[in-house]
């Protein structure tokens, strides 16, 4: 099943990426060739198979509840692009 | 029309741990704004999180608590969406295998009748940061000390049917995680937070009727106002023609309305996938003993042993054994005190109405458990009456120190003597000699009503002290005489 | 001086024959003559060097010793380094000073290593031929217009130039094993979970490691004992002991059982790679080794399952790359979805958008099962066909990539044909298995990997045998020509 160009405008939007409109098409183009590769995936029989996240299947280790981090604001904010009064500032956001 | 509504909750509660559920950062609320945000919870490239078993320990105590099953194994995945309080992208969350599977919850309703609530399941999850929309030249600021704080999700079942019960299904968990010890249940604080889904069908209908979302309730009252309000919203629709439309709203307490909220207008799409930074959690049988054996005594335990040792009714046993601290307080009052039922009655009424007009917890209550006890003994052994009592207590909260030293202080030691209280009679007997006229004029069937004047004027001249056993008896032979 | 292995340099070094700031300077010079031709390097670290050098020697002088005190070496710069630009071969962070060391890169100093700069790569990890960096390409030593493969091709690139004796790669899908294969070098990709992921920016979480390039198997040795061990930071980072790999290297390699997947001769496989590879394993049995044909019937689904959940991954893991807290921020956002819309637009380049979409579709809601979940099963598949053949034989061998290094631009119209330079390289990603390149020869004068690929946590035997081949063989000594 090929994407069609506003398939991919819809995956961008949810991806929130900005593409560039002339690049559309050659988009699309690319994701159907990629999705052409992968689509081969589909003919393997798996019935009754576990999927497999991660290769090792170990558990997961847990921490002790401890506090061990201090204030760095003024070093991790200094690579912020636009801080004010120690808060990150994003474009006004409506609820 | 008639209709039923039908309400499930979801109930974001902040788990009381140290450190944040994938970071050492501090869970302090409060602090200046990103001053608790550590590598982890700002998201930068390159860092990874790791679990923090007390998360975990709190999750599968209150999974025991609701008696679910706990998911042995139970996988966290990432819920993929922007927003800027959610420095990833996406939110760690558990999707398909929850720590806290099916369980169920009893709340017991004002009229004294007991109601199951089902658990469909609770999970653990980060919670977001906060937006601050106060103006930045314009713009919103991002605080990041909340990010990361452990939460638990509960969600219930669509089994509560009007606005009071679901209001009493919040209380009963807020009473339940703070009994438990793994949420300080602060709804101001945002500890606590509801979401409702609110739908109407017509009487009788089985399938549900289209819900929405009422998005972060945060207090008991507004929970209940907030599910009224979009309830009579629903049935105007439907009677108006209207069709309800499945979306997420904010509730306005100042206008007292829900809207839509604009940031959830379009369908989210949340691409769940198990997050391959950390892998699966697997419980113990030995770890789910050990939290078991830590388990206290739960509000409906208490309730029925509240009944059964007191001989209190369900309504004022479940009341006194809403959350911990007040069931506590209770039963010092009555290790103190003797009477449970006279304990019960000061807790929650006097106790009550003092705290309640304070807005403090019963933690903060002015009069201790041990003052009130030791009141209640001179109640007991006649030292003082109960109208006398209701000054001492005053007394107590004003912190003029016990029982004892008030009355003693106030010189509020009933008297006993008949021949003080005989002297009291005659002096006002003498000041009210026409009413003494007319009672003895007067048939049996005035004389009750007028015979309370007398007793009145009694208490009055003896400021209350006077035994009213002893005024009554007295008063009757001088009259009678 | 620049000839030097690592372990030639620990004997000149422990033999006071020069010291570390010397040979850092040496490189330093040599780098500043040369990289112009390779652009192997985004940033070079001329001040931390020196310093970490003369801090290596004054330990030295003070009686300390190891391998790695006062090496010279690079991280691939998707590793975190404190107060330096770690851009991940991005304009997105472009202007990204790391707040914080990785735990590769913390090891290793502590280890007393002397880090000369941040190696090329392709961006966010995302390609075999570093074509894709915000930075340009990284060139081949052995042919300036032939990709040094990637992702890891500045790496591959500046060792092989001899401009330094080793460097630090990553390895998503082979982007360790193939650029080495491609410049003649041994890299190798550990077991996943030996190496800690923490500071190591995130392409396909499930799927990435770190790990050596070096000229041989020798060093990978060396700077993989520095690079590897348990991390409590890295919840997926495996508790287990880490052997002495340098000690294990002498070992005899008779009655080792190798078997040759006769998948992996089939069409595509550069007739000319496929006669190396035979001539590699008559080396090795000439040693000892025991070689026998085996299966892996899966194998040719790894792609597609790969290229499914490394860009599902990938989509998730560069959403935190969104403007605010740091990175590229486009100008004059109108509204925080332009402000989403246009940075990521702007800071992503072709091949990391196409990614980013390829795993957001692959997620949505309806395509799950059929695509996520169907790729994780045959993850499962994949990794039970190694661990049958590892029933019969103590290691796999075969080609690393299936043709040696393109001309650049050769690819870069069909990104899927690109994809298939992986095939060698990526069922080891997706089982989690250590795999390591070795050089095996020419083809045009271009360099040509054999691959070998062990059960978990056998590094060693990996190391052991590529060094015995090393000591019979002369391809690894081999340097391209003006270098």
């Amino acid at each position: 099943m090929a994407l069609e160009r506003s398939d991919v405008e819809k995956i961008a939007h949810l991806a929130r990426l900005g593409l560039v409109e002339a690049d559309l098409p050659r988009t699309t183009e690319a994701l159907n060739s990629i999705l052409g590769l992968v689509d081969l995936m589909q003919a393997v029989d798996t019935s009754g198979i576990e999927p497999l996240a991660h290769p090792l299947e170990a558990n997961q280790r847990l921490r002790a509840d401890a506090v061990t981090e201090r204030n760095h604001r003024e070093a991790y904010q200094s690579i912020a692009p636009a801080v004010e009064n120690g808060l990150y500032l994003v474009p006004k956001v409506i609820d | 029309m008639q209709w039923e509504v039908v309400i499930g909750l979801e109930i974001h509660t902040q788990l009381a741990t140290q450190s944040k559920i994938f970071s050492g950062s501090a869970t302090t609320f409060g602090s200046e704004p990103n001053t608790q945000a550590s590598l982890i919870d700002l998201g930068m490239p390159g860092v990874l999180p790791v679990l923090n078993q007390e998360a975990v320990r709190m999750a599968v105590k209150f999974g025991l608590a609701i008696d679910a099953e706990i998911g042995q194994h139970n996988v966290f995945a990432r819920k993929n969406y922007f927003y800027p309080d959610l420095p990833k992208g996406y939110q760690i969350s558990q999707m398909e295998l929850p720590i806290v599977g099916k369980g169920h919850l009893d709340i017991t309703l004002e009229d004294g009748t007991v109601k199951r609530i089902g658990v469909t399941r609770a999970h653990l999850e980060e919670d977001a940061g906060k937006s601050l929309h106060e103006d930045f030249s314009g713009a919103t600021g991002i605080d990041l000390n909340r990010a990361g704080t452990p939460l638990l999700e509960i969600v219930s079942e669509p089994d509560m049917r009007s606005a009071k019960e679901a209001v009493a299904y919040v209380k009963a968990i807020h009473a339940l995680v703070r009994y438990l010890g793994i949420c300080d249940g602060n709804m101001a604080e945002g500890s606590l937070r509801c979401d409702c889904n609110v739908s109407v069908r017509p009487k009788g209908q089985v399938e549900f009727g289209t819900r929405c979302e009422i998005k972060n309730v945060n207090s008991f009252r507004f929970i209940e106002k907030a599910i009224n309000s979009e309830v009579q919203r629903q049935i105007e629709l439907i009677e108006d023609g209207g069709k309800v439309i499945q979306q997420t709203r904010l509730y306005d307490p100042n206008k007292d309305e829900t809207r839509a909220m604009r940031s959830k207008e379009e369908a989210n799409d949340y691409r769940y996938f198990p997050d391959p930074d950390l892998l699966p959690v697997v419980i113990e049988n030995a770890f789910l003993d050990e939290v078991r054996a830590q388990l206290p005594e739960l509000p409906p335990q208490k309730r029925e042993r509240f009944q059964e040792q007191f001989g209190l009714s369900v309504y004022d046993a479940s009341v006194l054994a809403s959350s911990r601290e007040q069931a506590d307080y209770f039963e010092k009052v009555v290790s103190i005190g003797g009477d449970a039922k006279l304990a019960a009655n000061w807790v929650m009424v006097e106790l009550g109405s003092l705290l309640n007009k304070l807005g403090v917890d019963i933690d903060q209550a002015p009069v201790s458990a041990e003052q009130l006890g030791g009141m209640l003994l001179r109640i007991k052994d006649n030292t003082i009456s109960g109208k006398i009592a209701k000054m001492v207590f005053e007394a107590m909260a004003n912190g003029e120190g016990s029982a004892d030293e008030v009355i003693e202080a106030r010189g509020l030691k009933q008297v006993t003597d008949s021949g003080a209280i005989e002297k009291v009679l005659d002096e006002m007997l003498a000041a009210n000699a026409e009413q003494v006229e007319q009672y003895r004029a007067a048939d049996e069937a005035k004389r009750g009503k007028m015979f309370g004047f007398f007793v009145g004027q009694a208490m009055k001249a003896s400021k209350g002290k006077a035994n009213p056993q002893q005024v009554n008896q007295l008063l009757k032979s001088k009259l009678e005489g | 001086m620049h000839q030097m292995t690592l372990a030639e340099i620990a004997r000149g070094l422990a033999d006071k024959k020069f010291s570390s700031e010397e040979l850092t300077r040496t490189l330093l010079a040599r780098i500043a003559q040369l990289d112009p031709q390779l652009n192997s390097f985004i940033s070079l670290t001329e001040d931390l060097a020196l310093s970490q050098a003369k801090a290596a020697d004054a330990r030295r002088a003070n009686g300390e010793s190891g391998a790695l005190l006062g090496a010279p070496i690079a991280h691939k710069d998707l590793f975190c380094t404190q107060g330096i630009r770690t851009s991940c071969g991005s304009k997105m962070l472009d202007n990204f000073k790391a707040p914080y060391d990785a735990t590769v890169v913390a090891k290793l100093a502590a280890a007393g290593t002397v880090t000369l700069g941040k190696t090329n790569m392709d961006e966010f990890a995302m390609g075999s031929g570093n074509e894709s960096s915000y930075y340009g390409v990284a060139r081949n030593p052995w042919n300036l217009e032939h990709v040094p493969g990637g992702s890891s091709g500045g790496s591959a690139a500046a060792v092989a130039a001899r401009l330094l004796p080793a460097a630090t790669g990553t390895d998503t899908g082979g982007s360790i094993r193939q650029p080495a294969a491609l410049t003649n070098l041994t890299g190798l990709k550990p077991t996943y979970g030996r190496v800690s992921r923490w500071g190591m920016i995130a392409y396909a979480s499930s799927l990435d490691q770190g790990g050596p390039l070096a000229r041989t198997a020798e060093d990978c040795a060396l700077l993989l004992q520095g690079m590897a061990g348990f991390d409590p930071q890295d919840s997926t980072s495996i508790d287990e002991p880490v052997p002495d790999y340098a000690a294990g290297l002498g070992a005899s390699i008779r009655g080792l059982r190798i078997g040759v997947p006769k998948e992996y001769f089939g069409a595509g496989l550069d007739p000319r790679i496929a006669e190396l590879i035979q001539a590699s394993i008559k080396e090795l049995e000439k040693l000892g080794a025991i070689v026998k044909e085996i299966s892996l019937p899966n194998m040719q689904h790894a792609i597609p399952a790969y290229y499914v959940i490394a860009p599902a991954e990938a989509s998730s893991n560069l959403s935190r790359f969104d403007g605010v807290r740091f990175g590229y921020r486009c100008e004059n956002p109108k509204d925080l979805t332009d402000l989403y819309k246009r940075s990521r637009g702007e800071g992503f380049g072709a091949e990391v958008q196409r990614r980013i979409l390829v795993g957001a579709y692959a997620l949505s809601a309806g395509y799950y099962d059929a695509y996520y979940l169907q790729a994780q099963k045959i993850r499962r598949l994949i990794k039970n066909d190694f661990m049958a053949a590892f029933n019969e034989v103590d290691l796999i061998l075969g080609p690393t990539t299936p043709n040696p290094a393109w001309k650049i631009g050769a690819k870069s119209s069909d990104p899927v044909a690109a994809y298939l330079e992986d095939v060698y390289t990526i069922t080891a990603n997706l089982a989690g298995l250590p795999g390591l390149s070795m050089p095996a020869g020419f083809v045009d004068g271009l360099p040509v990997g054999v691959q070998l690929l062990a059960p978990y946590f056998q590094e060693g035997r990996l190391l052991n045998v590529a060094h015995q081949y090393q000591l019979n063989t002369d391809w690894h000594t081999r340097t391209p020509e003006g270098f």
